[in-house]
């Protein structure tokens, strides 16, 4: 909105025009030196900066809040430019508290900004450090604002700020803005200001009651995503199985190293990229297909070279797959060092979406949920408009006749095998995201997949699918009154209630293959 | 082929060890109380590898939960040490353990009660985890729920059990579990003597248990057992009560589980959540299935070998012992169905 | 000749390991001089705890390395024994016994959790070892075959509270306590408790939340947190959460915007090492409180760190907090053996007494007769490169107190 630079600039000029312009000057020099003093003095320092609206101020700010403020041989005050400080300058160190003085001083200063992100920025930061002389600031930002999502915060910010006043009546104002918001933070403030406004204490728990009202539908959207979450990474993880053991029959107890597996291919694909500046923030993009292949590629071996001779032992694969998990594990350690990996988000996984209607959902788990999904859909074309989808299911349902129709049975059981490895692998790019990348990533999430099989239904996609939202949902809907480990025991103990009255799960196959 | 007298020779081999130990230590034959205390563990771990061993050898019931029947066991036994320690405590408190004293508890919880006297706690290493295999199995059998389905089930079971005793508000210590136990049945438990009184009652134990197991087998209801693992359907056609015949072999394996866990837990002076940890249980069906499923030789042969390598490879490739034992399963899985026990029977017939 | 074959395989399978188990430690060769003086390393190489124990096995062949390098101890070399108890509770006890017994080591370096420690004591106990165990820990312990070189809750979490609750840390007045569900958090949050009731914060201001171990879904606890804090108080987070569940938990707190100005988290098992595996750019702010942060500036920490990094052959490795007071724990025992003219436990326990190391945290910390270390406090706000700012430190090195005066039955504790 281009519009807005001059009428912004008119009215720093007209703040600025509150002061002479001389004796102001005089004293953003003297109060500088303050901003290389002890955490207190720098606390008060930028307060009174951000108190006198000189404009010079802001990068010094900006840069401070950003660690990258030099104190150069010379005692003066300079943002550094470049990776390295130069000779004889030390970097200014600040602390939470110096932290929370700059983000209102900024915000104060900002708020007139021409862009609209550091408007947006400086309402908030208003809006968390408000008193009762920022009210004429406020309006006159108001006054000028056009986006709404700024208006509101500004709107609140100016409640605040009329809760701090001194008139009753402009605080009873303020009382009203907040409470007609369904803002947490506008609720802890009408909280905080029960005590000192004993006179408006009516006013104050009305307001308080109506945001309830509004933050409980907020609150069990909230539960409702977070039970998603948990259960699009119980799908992630357990739709690799859901072919190996629902499909095939084999109990891969290595099935969480090849989880694993997927999230160190993360951990290399990133090294790799770190080199090329184009191919750096798509890393992440770049790992899905490699750690896909990767682990695929082990677990074709894998059946090949061992697998293939237990067919029809179930219960030997599992102490053979729990002998190469092992191995595994181990392997990783030397090679990788027993330490966390670190994974870099990507700037789009980071942070919290606004959803309509105020619901706050982090980002990374609306990707892993979008995620699962995609890969669910993924699962289902191939089983189903695939040749290869149409030659395993051929194998599955009767292995001879297939055979006497020409399928070689013995590559099927193969990829079908690197299939289920590979999506396994691809949980693994995920959970780099939320989890530890080390050699244990996977032993957490075993178990948990066998259950989202097992109570799906063994065989049903769909059974999976169902199974792990319902049990992610259930964890999510129990964790608040049971707390996290009984949430968790009350479900896996309802598993095998359910298990026991249904033994073949949600989704049984009907017919003959059932029975085998 | 004198196989009673092999098996004896090896007893007796087993029974002198403490009997070495009691030789002064630069004698050449004294035998280091380490050893002592690691093959007594040892013995405990074979006990438990025959109860898995004579549900899934000859049953085909594969439990991978067992090592919860062997961490109930270890608790009850477990229990009853603490409360002998007294007001001997680090707090000196009368009655409460040291960690109910600074988790605010005021006084026993009830289902501590009782477990001063050893009797009760011994019954109580039996009759836990014979309950709890009683009412799982009860339910999984009842439904028909086997193989794999089963195995899944019994891990949940052992998962679900470690979760909850990890948690210090159900009052049995959280991940700290008991330590610090001072004496049982009026022997101080830091002494050799004491070491070698309760490695005689496991080495006697085991041959109990063994002898029981191998009688179990040989009678009718042994082959019935046998006859449900080879063929379930078939046998339930020919009128035999199926479930109960396994309710029974399920619930009897619990408890020697239960029985070892017992006796494990004074000799090595600790018990907490992660022996409820499902690799635990894994890994004793893997001293089962390395040894042989389905012969008792086998199952024990298979925790004493297992176990000692692990011993062994800890000290000397403490980098490499999970690659070295990771691939010793996958070759006698692969190579060797019947285990150690099949190759050895192979090489001497 | 069939029958004698048969079992001499069968005795001989069980046998062979036996015998090799018990002579492989013994079989190192004593060069024909003195026999070395032998260390073991008792540190979880597999399993859960390798993670953070693998550091410290390494951090104990280095000093082994480097005293070798200066010539040994009292003329006789190192030599170290390391064993893997692969965090399992019952083999950290066979192994200790193992190490004393037959590998008859001088002294033994090792454990990370207290479960691990509360399983090998009666064992060093009962055989008169000697422990260095490094690691922060609940206290309520005293054990005279143990020195405990890591902090007691007065030297890390005391300290740490009394700084939110001042006006650099933001004068809390909600304190939610976050922790694993095992004896450390539960103690330390116990005295924690006990001093915030002390500093005028009443119950119904503190909120207690444990998780089990490797806790890695923490939307709800985190959404819950967020919402205590929105009751109008200035709020902090203590956290006691153990090593593996931080990363998802940190995590999720960057995610959900919770900024360090508005509810700053201060965390007393949160080191380096474990930032090494986190993208701490959104967790600027948030805070640990250790007896060392690897961005000390000082001769013996600049010292430690390229010695470190050159035994490691890595230039971008972190050091942390219980590796020091490794360091500091085996200097120690190296000037104690040296004062005592040899290796015996029980001289060499009462060499140990009163000795002095200037630790690479800059200041002298030294050994009291209760075998803790009085330990400076530091600290830390997180920095985007996953190092720490060090915004606060006592003046001085603070004594110990292993029995806290926050729980009231240590009143009627037997001594």
């Amino acid at each position: 909105m281009p519009w807005l630079i001059p009428r912004g600039l008119a009215a720093a000029l007209a703040l600025l025009l509150f002061l002479s312009a001389p004796a102001r000057a005089q004293e953003y020099e003297a109060l500088l030196p303050g901003l290389a003093g002890g955490f207190a003095q720098q606390a008060e320092t930028v307060e009174r900066l951000g108190l006198l609206g000189d404009p010079r101020a802001i990068p010094l700010l900006q840069a401070m809040a950003d660690a990258r403020l030099l104190r150069l041989a010379d005692g003066s005050l300079a943002p550094q430019q470049g990776a390295t400080p130069p000779e004889g300058a030390t970097l200014i160190r600040i602390n939470n508290r110096v932290r929370g003085a700059l983000r209102g001083a900024l915000g104060r200063l900002q708020l007139v900004s021409p862009d609209p992100a550091e408007r947006s920025r400086a309402a908030e930061g208003i809006l968390r450090n408000r008193s009762a002389a920022d009210i004429p600031l406020i309006e006159a930002a108001l006054a000028r604002e056009a986006q709404p999502p700024i208006r509101a915060r500004l709107e609140l910010a100016l409640g605040g700020a009329r809760l701090a006043s001194e008139d009753v009546a402009v605080r009873r104002e303020g009382i009203a803005a907040l409470g007609a918001s369904a803002s947490p933070e506008a609720r802890g403030q009408l909280l905080a200001a029960r005590a000192a406004n004993a006179e408006l204490l009516p006013d104050i728990e009305a307001a308080i009651a109506a945001i309830d009202r509004r933050l409980q539908l907020r609150r069990a959207a909230e539960t409702v995503f977070q039970g998603l979450s948990l259960g699009s990474v119980l799908l992630l993880a357990a739709l690799g199985l859901a072919i190996t053991f629902g499909v095939m029959g084999v109990i891969n107890m290595a099935h969480g190293e090849f989880v694993m597996l997927g999230a160190y291919t993360t951990v290399v694909v990133q090294e790799l990229c770190r080199g090329i500046p184009e191919l750096a923030p798509w890393s992440l993009p770049l790992a899905v297909p490699a750690a896909f292949l990767v682990t695929a590629a082990i677990g074709a071996a894998m059946e090949r070279g061992l697998i293939r001779h237990l067919y029809g032992r179930p219960l030997e694969t599992l102490l053979l797959t729990f002998g190469v998990g092992m191995i595994l594990q181990q392997v990783v350690r030397l090679a990788f060092g027993a330490q966390n990996r670190e994974v870099i988000s990507p700037d789009w996984m980071m942070g919290t979406l606004l959803l309509p209607g105020g619901v706050a959902v982090t980002q990374n788990r609306l990707w892993i949920i979008l995620f699962a999904l995609a890969v669910l859909l993924a699962c289902f074309a191939a089983i189903r408009l695939t040749r290869f989808g149409l030659e395993m299911r051929a194998v599955v349902q009767n292995r001879r006749i297939a055979a006497t129709m020409g399928i070689r049975t013995g590559r099927v059981d193969a990829m079908t095998f690197a299939f289920g490895s590979g999506l396994a692998g691809l949980a693994g790019v995920a959970l780099s995201q939320i989890d530890n990348v080390s050699p244990n990533l996977g032993t957490g999430y075993i178990i948990d997949s066998f259950m989202v099989v097992v109570f799906g239904g063994v065989g049903s996609l769909m059974g999976t699918l169902i199974g792990a939202f319902s049990l992610g949902l259930l964890n999510k809907v129990l964790e608040p009154y049971a707390g996290v480990v009984l949430a968790k025991v009350a479900v896996l103990v309802g598993i095998m209630l359910f298990i026991q009255r249904r033994p073949k799960g949600l989704f049984a196959l009907k017919g003959r293959a059932a029975d085998q | 082929m004198n196989r009673r007298l092999v098996l004896m020779l090896c007893v007796l081999a087993l029974a002198a060890l403490p009997a070495f130990n009691a030789l002064p230590a630069d004698h050449p034959l004294h035998v280091p109380d380490f050893l002592v205390s690691v093959v007594g563990k040892w013995i405990c771990y074979a006990i438990l590898a025959l109860a898995i061993d004579l549900a899934w050898g000859y049953a085909g019931i594969l439990s991978l939960g067992h090592g919860a029947f062997f961490a109930l066991g270890g608790y009850a036994i477990g229990m009853h040490l603490m409360r002998l320690i007294g007001p001997r405590g680090v707090y000196g408190h009368p009655v409460l353990p040291d960690f109910m004293v600074f988790l605010g508890y005021t006084e026993l919880p009830w289902y501590w009660l009782g477990f001063d006297w050893f009797a009760f706690a011994f019954l109580m290493a039996l009759v836990v985890p014979g309950l709890l295999a009683l009412v799982v199995g009860w339910l999984a059998f009842r439904s028909r729920i086997t193989g794999v389905y089963l195995s899944i089930i019994t891990q949940a079971m052992t998962y679900a059990l470690m979760l909850a005793f990890f948690r210090n508000d159900m009052g049995f210590g959280g991940n700290n579990g008991f330590t610090d136990f001072k004496e049982l049945l009026g022997m101080p438990l830091n002494t050799g003597a004491t070491r070698a009184v309760l490695f005689y009652a496991s080495l006697v134990t085991l041959v109990l248990v063994f002898w029981g197991c191998a009688h179990l087998t040989q009678t009718k209801l042994g082959r019935v057992l046998t006859a449900i693992r080879d063929a379930e359907s078939r046998t339930r056609f020919l009128g035999y009560n199926v479930t109960r015949h396994k309710l029974f072999v399920f619930v009897l394996s619990a408890m020697i589980a239960g029985l070892a866990g017992a006796l494990y837990v004074p000799q090595v002076g600790i018990i907490n959540p992660s022996e409820f940890s499902p690799g635990n249980s894994i890994e004793a069906v893997v001293w089962v299935a390395f040894g042989g499923r389905g012969t008792l030789v086998g199952a024990v042969l298979g925790a004493f070998s297992v176990n000692a390598l692990k011993t062994w490879l800890t000290s000397v490739a403490p980098d490499l012992w999970l690659i070295v034992l990771g691939l010793l399963f996958v070759i006698v899985t692969l190579l060797l169905p019947k285990g150690l026990i099949g190759l050895l029977r192979r090489r001497g017939s | 000749m069939r029958e004698p074959s048969h079992s001499v395989t069968r005795r001989g399978l069980l046998a062979a390991p036996l015998a090799a188990g018990l002579t492989a430690p013994l079989a190192a060769p004593a060069l024909g001089q003195q026999a070395p003086i032998r260390v073991g390393v008792l540190h979880s190489l597999s399993g859960t705890m390798a993670i953070s124990e693998t550091a410290l096995r390494d951090t104990v062949l280095m000093m082994v390395e480097a005293q070798n390098a200066q010539g040994g101890l009292l003329g006789r070399r190192l030599e170290a024994v390391v064993v893997d108890p692969a965090s399992n509770w019952p083999l950290f006890a066979e192994k200790a016994r193992e190490l004393l017994q037959l590998s008859r080591v001088d002294v033994t370096f090792g454990c990370w959790t207290s479960v691990s420690r509360k399983s090998v004591l009666p064992v060093f106990e009962e055989l008169n070892g000697l422990l260095f165990y490094p690691v922060q820990y609940e206290g309520e312990e005293e054990s005279r075959n143990i020195f405990y070189t890591g902090a007691a809750p007065n030297q890390q979490a005391i300290p740490a509270v009394e700084y939110l609750l001042g006006a650099d840390g933001g004068e809390a007045k909600r304190i939610a306590l976050l922790g694993t569900d095992y004896v450390y958090p539960r103690t330390t949050n116990r005295i924690l408790r006990g001093f915030l009731n002390s500093k005028g914060i009443a119950d119904a201001d503190i909120l207690e939340e444990y998780t089990p171990f490797g806790h890695s879904d923490w939307q709800g606890i985190v959404a819950r947190v967020k919402r205590f804090a929105g009751e109008g108080k200035k709020t902090a987070i203590v956290s006691t959460i153990n090593g593996d569940a931080n990363v998802p938990f940190y995590r999720e707190l960057g995610n959900q915007g919770i900024r360090a100005e508005d509810i700053p988290c201060v965390a007393f098992s949160v080191g380096e090492e474990e930032l090494a595996g986190i993208d701490t750019r959104p967790l600027v702010g948030h805070l640990a409180a250790w007896n060392y942060f690897m961005s000390v500036q000082s001769p013996a920490n600049t010292e430690f760190l390229t010695m470190w990094r050159n035994y490691i052959r890595n230039p971008r490795r972190v050091t942390n907090d219980p590796m020091e007071a490794t360091l500091i724990g085996f200097k120690m025992w190296a000037q104690a053996v040296t004062a005592a003219r040899g290796t015996g436990v029980d001289a060499v326990r009462e060499a140990l007494y009163g000795q002095k190391v200037a630790a690479p945290s800059g200041y002298e910390v030294e050994m009291h007769r209760n075998h803790h270390l009085s330990k400076p406090v530091m600290i830390g706000e997180i920095r985007a490169d996953g190092q720490f700012d060090i915004v606060s430190r006592t003046p001085t090195a603070i004594v110990a107190e292993n029995w806290s005066p926050f729980i009231p039955e240590n009143a009627n504790r037997r001594r």
